[in-house]
C-alpha cells in the first residue's frame, strides 16, 4: 500500500520518538517501502548542528544507525533548512512530502493537552493531500 | 538559495568552515517547559534577570518620575558632553575599518563557509538593512535636520557656517548656497557611512562567529576570542542582558514617542485630537500588526513587510523628487555627495571645534543612539545576511545604504530647504522648524508645500506607523532569540510575550510617564557598547585572519 515513508525527525529531541520510529520501520518493512528522514534546521548553529553541513552529516548518521537497528532496507535523508522554523515547519514538511513524493508521513506527536495552541501534526494533516499516521508516546 | 524557495534541501556542503573548538552545547543552559498552552525553551538566567530589570525600571521610572528624568536628563548630555570626543573618534574607527576590508585580502571571506549561497537576494536583503532600525529615522529627520541646519537661529550650525536668514527671517541671498550646501553634507554626515559603519561591524561580528565558527546567534558570541570560554558564564549573560535591555527599552521608547509624533501628524493633517487614548490606540494597533508579522515568520510576515515598506518608501521619494523640481533636487544630491567628501573630515574631527552645539548636541548624540541600537540591528542584520563575502557584506551594509541616505536626505531637505528659499517666513517649514520647533511636524509641512499633500502625508502617516513595525517585528526576533540563548526555533509564545511586552512597557512609560527618562537611559548605554564595538572590531580581524589561514 505505501511505498516511501517519510518521517520527520526533530534531531534535539530524537529521545522522544522511539515509538513513532519503531512504527515507521515496521510499516517500511511490511510494506516494502523506503523510509526518509526528514529534518528542520536554521543556517544559524542550533541544539542538533553547528552548521547545515553538520545537520546533513547528523542527519545521515541517523538515517544509517536506525537502518542498521531497525533492519530498514532502504533509508535516506533530506534536511532542510529554514530561515524561521518555529513557524515555518509545517510548510516546510508539506513541500519535503511532496517533492519526496512520500506516501505515508509517519510523525511523533505529543497527547493533546488543555488549551494546546497548536499540534504541528494536526496542522500538516490539514495541509497536505497525503496519508499521515501521529504516533503519540505516553511518556512525552 | 533562492529567495522564493527559501525552504529546500541543502543540495551540497557548504564548504571548509573553521569551526571553533568548544564544550559548549548550544542550549545546554535552557530551560524548557509548559506553561498552560504555552511551550517554553528560555535561557537560563538571561530570559528572567532581563524580563524583571526591564520590569524595575519601568516601576522606577512611575514611581519615581522627577528624580529618573532628573538623573538620566543630566546623564544623557554629560555622556555626549564630555565624551564627544570619544564617541567621534569610535566612529571614524569604525569606518576606517569596514572601508579597510573592503580592500584588504580577508574581504574574500565568505560568511557561512567557502561555498556558501545568500540566503536572501539584494532587494529582500536591502529592504530589512533598512526597514529594522533606520527607516523611521528616516522618516523623521529627512527634513527636520537638513532644515534645522540650513536656519537654525540658535548657534549651533554645522562647522559655524553661514545662516541664510537675518533676525526678522529675510533671505541672504548670498549665503543661500554655502548654507544649503552645508545643511545637506552635515545631515548626511549622520546618516552615511558613520552609522552603517557601527552597525556593520556588530553585524559582521556575529555573522562571522554564528556561520563561520559555529556559535549560537547571540550577543555574547563575538566575544569569544577575547573571553574564551567564560562568555559562557557571567560574562556572557550581562552581556545578552544589556543587549537585551537596551534593545526593548530602545524600541518601547521609540513606540512611545513614534506615538505621540503620529498623533501629532494626525491632529495636522485630519484634525484628530491629541490624546493619551489615541496614542495608546496606536501603540496598541502597531504592536497588533507586528504580532501578526511575527507569527508569520522571518520571510512571510517580516521581510514582506520590510519590502512593502521599501515600496511605499521609493514611491514618496519619486513623488518628492519629480514635483520638487527633479532637475534641482539631482543636482543637489551630486553636490550633497561632493560636499560630504569635502566636508567628513572636518565635520568627524574632535578636536579644536567650536560649534559644540552640532558637535556634542547633534553628532555626539547620535553616535550614542547609533550604537545603544547596534545590538538590535547587527543582530538582526547578520541573522539575514548569511552567504556573502565579507567585500560583498560591508560594500552593501556600509557603502549602498550610505548612498541610498544622502539621496533621500538630498530630495527631502532639498525640497524643504527649496520652500524656505521661496517662501521664506511663509513657508510650513520655516514656521515649524525654525519660528517653532515642531519636528514631529516638519514632514508634513514640507508635504504641504507640493501638490496632492493630503494624499502624500497619509502616505507618510502610513510609512512611519509601518516602519515602527517593522522595527518592532524584527526587535521581538532578536530580543526571543537572545534570551533563548542563541535557538532560533525557541517555541512561538515567547516572540509573542516579547512583541506584547515591547507595546506594554511603551503604553505604561506614555501613560505613567518615564518615555524621555528611559530613552537618555538607552542612549546612555551608547557609552559602554563604545568600548564594547572597539572590542568587537579587533575580534572580527583575529577571526577572519584564522579564517583566512
Amino acid at each position: 500500500m505505501f511505498t516511501h515513508i517519510m518521517v520527520p525527525v526533530d534531531l534535539a529531541h530524537a529521545d522522544r520518538l522511539t515509538r513513532a520510529l519503531e512504527a515507521a520501520a515496521d510499516l517500511a518493512k511490511s510494506h516494502d517501502a523506503r523510509i526518509t528522514y526528514v529534518g528542520v534546521t536554521a543556517p544559524q548553529p542550533g541544539q542538533a548542528a553547528r552548521s547545515p553541513e553538520d545537520f546533513a552529516d547528523k542527519l545521515a548518521q541517523f538515517a544509517a544507525t536506525q537502518a542498521e537497528a531497525m533492519g530498514i532496507a532502504e533509508t535516506g535523508t533530506h534536511p532542510i533548512i529554514s530561515h524561521d522554523p518555529s513557524v515555518e515547519l509545517d510548510r516546510a514538511l508539506k513541500e519535503a512530502a511532496d517533492s519526496l513524493g512520500a506516501d505515508l508521513i509517519v510523525m511523533g506527536s505529543h497527547i493533546p493537552r488543555a488549551f494546546d495552541l497548536k499540534s504541528h501534526g494536526g496542522h500538516l494533516a490539514q495541509m497536505t493531500d497525503r496519508s499521515i499516521l501521529l504516533i503519540r508516546d505516553p511518556q512525552s | 538559495m533562492t529567495d522564493d524557495t527559501n525552504i529546500q534541501g541543502i543540495p551540497a556542503p557548504e564548504g571548509e568552515a573553521d569551526l571553533i573548538e568548544t564544550d559548549y552545547d548550544i542550549g545546554q543552559d535552557n530551560v524548557e517547559g509548559q506553561v498552560g498552552p504555552f511551550g517554553f525553551d528560555i535561557h537560563n538566567p538571561v530570559f528572567l534577570i532581563s524580563g524583571l530589570s526591564i520590569v524595575a525600571f519601568v516601576v522606577y521610572a512611575l514611581l519615581a518620575p522627577t528624580q529618573a528624568g532628573d538623573f538620566f536628563g543630566w546623564l544623557r548630555p554629560a555622556l555626549t558632553s564630555n565624551f564627544d570626543w570619544f564617541f567621534l573618534m569610535s566612529a571614524n574607527i569604525f569606518v576606517l575599518f569596514c572601508l579597510a576590508l573592503i580592500v584588504l585580502p580577508v574581504g574574500r571571506v565568505r560568511l557561512g563557509g567557502a561555498e556558501a549561497t545568500p540566503d536572501y537576494s539584494y532587494p529582500g536583503w536591502f529592504a530589512m538593512l533598512f526597514a529594522a532600525g533606520m527607516g523611521i529615522g528616516l522618516m523623521f529627520f529627512g527634513v527636520l535636520e537638513p532644515a534645522y541646519y540650513f536656519g537654525t537661529p540658535w548657534g549651533d550650525a554645522p562647522l559655524g557656517t553661514v545662516r541664510p536668514f537675518t533676525e526678522d527671517g529675510a533671505l541672504v541671498a548670498a549665503n543661500v548656497e554655502e548654507a544649503r550646501r552645508m545643511a545637506l553634507a552635515a545631515t548626511s554626515y549622520h546618516w552615511a557611512l558613520h552609522p552603517w559603519a557601527i552597525y556593520a561591524v556588530v553585524a559582521l561580528a556575529l555573522a562571522l562567529f554564528t556561520y563561520n565558527k559555529g556559535l549560537p546567534l547571540t550577543i555574547r558570541s563575538a566575544f569569544y576570542p577575547l573571553l574564551g570560554d567564560r562568555v559562557w558564564g557571567w560574562w556572557g549573560h550581562v552581556i545578552d542582558t544589556l543587549a537585551v535591555f537596551a534593545t526593548l527599552f530602545g524600541l518601547a521608547t521609540s513606540l512611545g514617542f513614534g506615538a505621540q509624533q503620529a498623533n501629532a501628524g494626525l491632529e495636522y493633517i485630519y484634525g484628530i485630537p491629541i490624546s493619551i487614548t489615541a496614542q495608546v490606540i496606536l501603540i496598541v494597533a502597531i504592536t497588533a500588526v507586528a504580532l501578526i508579522s511575527v507569527l508569520r515568520g522571518l520571510d512571510g510576515g517580516v521581510k514582506r513587510l520590510s519590502e512593502l515598506n521599501m515600496i511605499l518608501a521609493f514611491a514618496l521619494l519619486l513623488f518628492v523628487l519629480f514635483t520638487a523640481g527633479a532637475a534641482t533636487i539631482l543636482t543637489e544630491f551630486g553636490r550633497g555627495i561632493v560636499a560630504y567628501a569635502q566636508e567628513v573630515v572636518p565635520l568627524s574631527n574632535p578636536f579644536g571645534r567650536e560649534d559644540t552645539g552640532y558637535m556634542q548636541g547633534w553628532t555626539a548624540f547620535y553616535w550614542a543612539w547609533w550604537i545603544s541600537w547596534s545590538p538590535f540591528v547587527g543582530m538582526f542584520i547578520a541573522r539575514v545576511s548569511r552567504g556573502r563575502t565579507v567585500r560583498e557584506f560591508i560594500t552593501c551594509v556600509l557603502i549602498i545604504p550610505s548612498l541610498v541616505c544622502v539621496l533621500w536626505m538630498a530630495v527631502f531637505g532639498g525640497a524643504a530647504i527649496n520652500d524656505m528659499i521661496a517662501n521664506t517666513t511663509e513657508s510650513a517649514v520655516y514656521a515649524n522648524v525654525i519660528a517653532a520647533y515642531s519636528p514631529e511636524l516638519s514632514l508634513f509641512a514640507m508635504l504641504e508645500s507640493l501638490p496632492l499633500a493630503s494624499i502624500t502625508s497619509t502616505l507618510g502617516i502610513i510609512l512611519v506607523i509601518v516602519f515602527f513595525v517593522t522595527s518592532s517585528d524584527s526587535g521581538s526576533l532578536v530580543i526571543d532569540t537572545i534570551t533563548a540563548g542563541g535557538k532560533i526555533d525557541a517555541p512561538v509564545p515567547q516572540r509573542i510575550f516579547w512583541c506584547t511586552f515591547e507595546g506594554l512597557v511603551a503604553i505604561a512609560l506614555l501613560i505613567g510617564g518615564g518615555l524621555a527618562a528611559l530613552q537618555a537611559m538607552v542612549i546612555s548605554t551608547g557609552l559602554p557598547f563604545t568600548v564594547v564595538l572597539l572590542l568587537l572590531c579587533y575580534a572580527i580581524w583575529r577571526g577572519l585572519r584564522a579564517e583566512q589561514a
